[in-house]
C-alpha cells in the first residue's frame, strides 16, 4: 500500500517532469526549430557516409534528430581511427550581434562536443573553437542561406 | 537697405549683448547656426616654412577647412561659403566689421592667425558673436606642424564647447576593423584614423581575425580579440609602441573586451563548455576575478563611467536581453523588457544612458534607455547595425551597418555611421575600405 502510494506520487513526478518538458519544447518549437537547415547542400563527407557538419534552429543549440544520427556517425568513425582527433568549428548566422554569436558558436560547437563524448569519444580528442558570423559558407541574405550557416562542423585536427 | 539693416542691428543689439550665442544641443537641431570659418592668417615667413615642412601652401586655409567641416559634420553649425566674406583673415582677425558678417548672415565668426616660431606652429585664435558685436573667447597654442590637423580638431573642441556648454570631440580618434574581400573569407585589420577620417593607419597584417577593438580611455592601449594561431584570445595593444601581449591565461576562447573607466582593468567574457562568464582582469597584478557565474551566456559588458557597475548582455532569461549588476557581480537586474532581443549594451561617458542594439521583427535598432531600462529610445532602423560606442562627451553615437546581399550573396558592405543622441544628423563616416567595429578615444587634449 505504502509502495503503491509512493510509486503514484512518482507516477506524477514523473508526468510532471514530461509535462514541463513538454511545455520546454514548444517553447523552442515558437522560437523555430523548423529552420534548421536539412538539406545536403554544403555538407562535406569525413568519411564516406560520414557528414562532417550538423545544423541549428535560429539562437538555439539543441541538437536535432539528424544532427544526433550524424554524430553517431562521427563518433563510430572516431572510434574506428582511433589516431584521429578533431576540431569543431561552431558558427553563426549573420542576423545576432556579433559578441553574442561567438558564444553561441562556442555552445553550439559544445553541444556537438558532449554529445560526441557520451560516444565513448576522449575529450582530449576533441577541440572546439568559434567563428561566431565571421565565416559563413552561403553570403546571401536569405533565410536558407542563413540555416547552412548556423553549423558544428567537424574538421581533422591532423 | 544698408540703412535698414543696420536698424534691425541695432534693435537686436541690446537683447543680444547680455545673453551670447548659444546653441541647444538637447534637441534635434533643424536650423543650425550659421558661421563663418575665416582662413587663418599668415605673415609670408611663416607660409614659406610651413609650405617647406608640410607641403600645403596656405596651412592658415586648410586649419579652417578643418574646422569647417567639423562643425558641418557635428549637425549643428551651418559654415558659410568662403567665396561671400568681405573681408581679409589678417584685418577680420584683429576687428572685425560685424556689419560685414552680418550681412552674410553669419552669426558666429572664427578668425585666426598661425605663424611659425622657432620651427614650432604657433596658432591664435578668436570667437566672435556676430550680433552682440563682441569677442567670445581668444586663444593662443603651440605646438609642432606636424599637428596641424588636431591644430583644427583643438579649435572646434574649444568653439562647440564654448557654444554648447559641453565638452567637444573633434580631438579624437576611431579604431575600428577595416574589411575587404568576399563575405565568405573575410580579411580583417586593425586600423586608427582621426575622428574626421584623416590619417588612416593599420596596425595589424590581416594575417589573422581580428575584431572587437577598444580603446582605453586614458591612454593609448587598445584591447581586441585576434585569432592569432587559430586561438581566440583578448590582446592588449600600445598603438605607440605596437608592442601587443595577450590578456590572462584563459584555456579558452576569450572575447568581448573593455577596459574598466580608469584604464587599469579589462572586463571581457571567457567561454568553456559552452558557457560564456564575465570576467575581469587587472592590468597590473594580473589578478583574474569571476564576476558572473551563470549557465547562460553572460557577455558585451561594460563598466558604468564611475565604476560601481557593469551592464552586460545575458541569454539567462531564455532571450538575449540586457542586464545591470554591481561591479563585484552582485544585485544583477534585468533592465530591458521592451519587446525583440538586446545586445551590445555600452554605458554612456555621461552616465545616465546605456546605448544598445535591438533586433525586432528581423530589423536591427540602435536606441538608447536609461540605466535603470526606462525611456528607451529608437535612433536608426535597418536591416543590420550593431555595436554602438559613444564619443567621449556622450553626444554622438559610432555603429557599423551592413548591407542585405541577394541570393546569389551579392551585394555586401559593412560600413561606419554615427548618429546624434537626438535621433538627427544620421551620417556615413567615410572609410577607405569596408569597416566595422568602430570605438571612440578619449579627448586627446583638454
Amino acid at each position: 500500500m505504502m509502495l503503491n502510494k509512493i510509486f503514484k506520487n512518482l507516477l506524477i513526478v514523473v508526468l510532471a517532469g514530461m509535462f514541463l518538458t513538454a511545455c520546454a519544447t514548444q517553447k523552442k518549437v515558437g522560437t523555430g526549430v523548423s529552420d534548421v537547415y536539412t538539406g545536403t547542400d554544403t555538407v562535406k563527407q569525413l568519411a564516406s557516409g560520414v557528414p562532417d557538419r550538423v545544423f541549428f534552429a535560429t539562437n538555439d543549440t539543441v541538437l536535432t534528430t539528424a544532427s544526433r544520427e550524424t554524430l553517431r556517425k562521427q563518433a563510430a568513425w572516431l572510434r574506428k581511427n582511433s589516431s584521429i582527433n578533431v576540431v569543431l568549428e561552431g558558427h553563426a548566422d549573420e542576423r545576432g550581434t556579433r559578441e553574442y554569436n561567438l558564444a553561441l558558436g562556442e555552445r553550439r560547437a559544445n553541444s556537438a562536443k558532449d554529445y560526441l563524448m557520451t560516444y565513448g569519444i576522449s575529450s582530449n580528442r576533441i577541440s572546439v573553437i568559434s567563428y561566431g558570423k565571421e565565416r559563413p559558407v552561403d553570403s546571401a541574405s536569405t533565410p536558407l542561406a542563413w540555416s547552412k550557416n548556423r553549423r558544428s562542423v567537424t574538421v581533422k585536427a591532423n | 537697405m544698408l540703412f535698414r539693416f543696420l536698424l534691425i542691428f541695432l534693435i537686436l543689439i541690446p537683447f543680444k549683448s547680455h545673453s551670447l550665442i548659444e546653441v541647444d544641443i538637447t534637441r534635434g537641431n533643424l536650423s543650425p547656426l550659421p558661421v563663418a570659418v575665416s582662413p587663418l592668417s599668415t605673415d609670408s615667413k611663416s607660409r614659406d616654412i610651413f609650405e617647406k615642412i608640410l607641403k600645403k601652401k596656405d596651412i592658415g586655409f586648410e586649419i579652417s577647412k578643418i574646422v569647417e567641416n567639423n562643425l558641418r559634420q557635428s549637425g549643428l553649425f551651418n559654415p558659410l561659403n568662403k567665396d561671400a566674406f568681405l573681408q581679409k583673415p589678417n584685418i577680420a582677425h584683429l576687428k572685425p566689421r560685424f556689419e560685414d558678417w552680418a550681412l552674410i548672415k553669419a552669426q558666429a565668426l572664427i578668425t585666426g592667425k598661425v605663424i611659425a616660431v622657432d620651427g614650432k606652429l604657433r596658432v591664435e585664435f578668436r570667437l566672435w558673436d556676430i550680433l552682440a558685436g563682441k569677442e567670445m573667447m581668444a586663444l593662443t597654442f603651440t605646438t609642432v606642424p606636424t599637428n596641424w590637423r588636431r591644430v583644427g580638431h583643438i579649435i572646434t573642441d574649444k568653439v562647440y564647447k564654448r557654444l554648447t556648454g559641453e565638452k567637444g570631440y573633434f580631438d579624437t580618434r576611431i579604431i575600428y576593423v577595416a574589411e575587404e574581400g568576399p563575405k565568405i573569407k573575410r580579411i580583417k585589420k586593425l586600423a586608427i584614423m582621426d575622428q574626421d577620417g584623416f590619417n588612416n593607419k593599420y596596425l595589424t597584417l590581416g594575417n589573422e581575425l581580428v575584431l572587437t577593438p577598444r580603446f582605453s580611455p586614458t591612454n593609448q592601449m587598445v584591447t581586441y580579440l585576434s585569432y592569432f594561431r587559430n586561438l581566440p584570445r583578448v590582446y592588449l595593444l600600445d598603438i605607440e609602441t605596437g608592442i601587443q601581449e595577450v590578456v590572462g591565461d584563459f584555456p579558452g576562447m576569450t572575447f568581448a573586451p573593455r577596459f574598466s573607466p580608469d584604464g587599469k582593468k579589462i572586463i571581457m567574457s571567457f567561454a568553456k563548455d559552452g558557457n560564456s562568464d564575465i570576467y575581469t582582469m587587472d592590468l597590473e597584478n594580473r589578478i583574474v576575478e569571476k564576476i558572473t557565474n551563470h549557465p547562460s551566456i553572460d557577455t558585451s559588458p561594460s563598466y558604468s563611467p564611475d565604476g560601481k557597475f557593469i551592464c552586460f548582455n545575458s541569454d539567462r532569461s531564455g532571450y538575449q536581453q540586457i542586464y545591470v549588476m554591481k561591479s563585484d557581480g552582485s544585485k544583477v537586474k534585468r533592465i530591458s523588457f521592451g519587446r525583440g532581443l538586446y545586445g551590445t549594451p555600452v554605458w554612456s561617458p555621461r552616465g545616465d544612458l546605456i546605448a544598445f542594439t535591438k533586433l525586432h521583427k528581423g530589423k536591427f535598432y540602435i536606441g538608447v534607455m536609461r540605466a535603470d531600462g526606462t525611456g528607451e529610445r529608437l535612433l536608426t532602423e535597418n536591416f543590420y547595425q550593431e555595436a554602438p560606442s559613444w564619443s567621449p562627451n556622450g553626444r554622438v553615437l559610432i555603429f557599423y551597418r551592413e548591407t542585405k546581399t541577394n541570393s546569389k550573396g551579392e551585394g555586401f558592405s559593412a560600413k561606419l555611421w554615427s548618429i546624434d543622441l537626438t535621433g538627427y544628423n544620421e551620417r556615413l563616416v567615410e572609410t577607405k575600405t569596408d569597416a566595422s567595429d568602430p570605438s571612440w578615444s578619449s579627448l586627446l587634449s583638454n
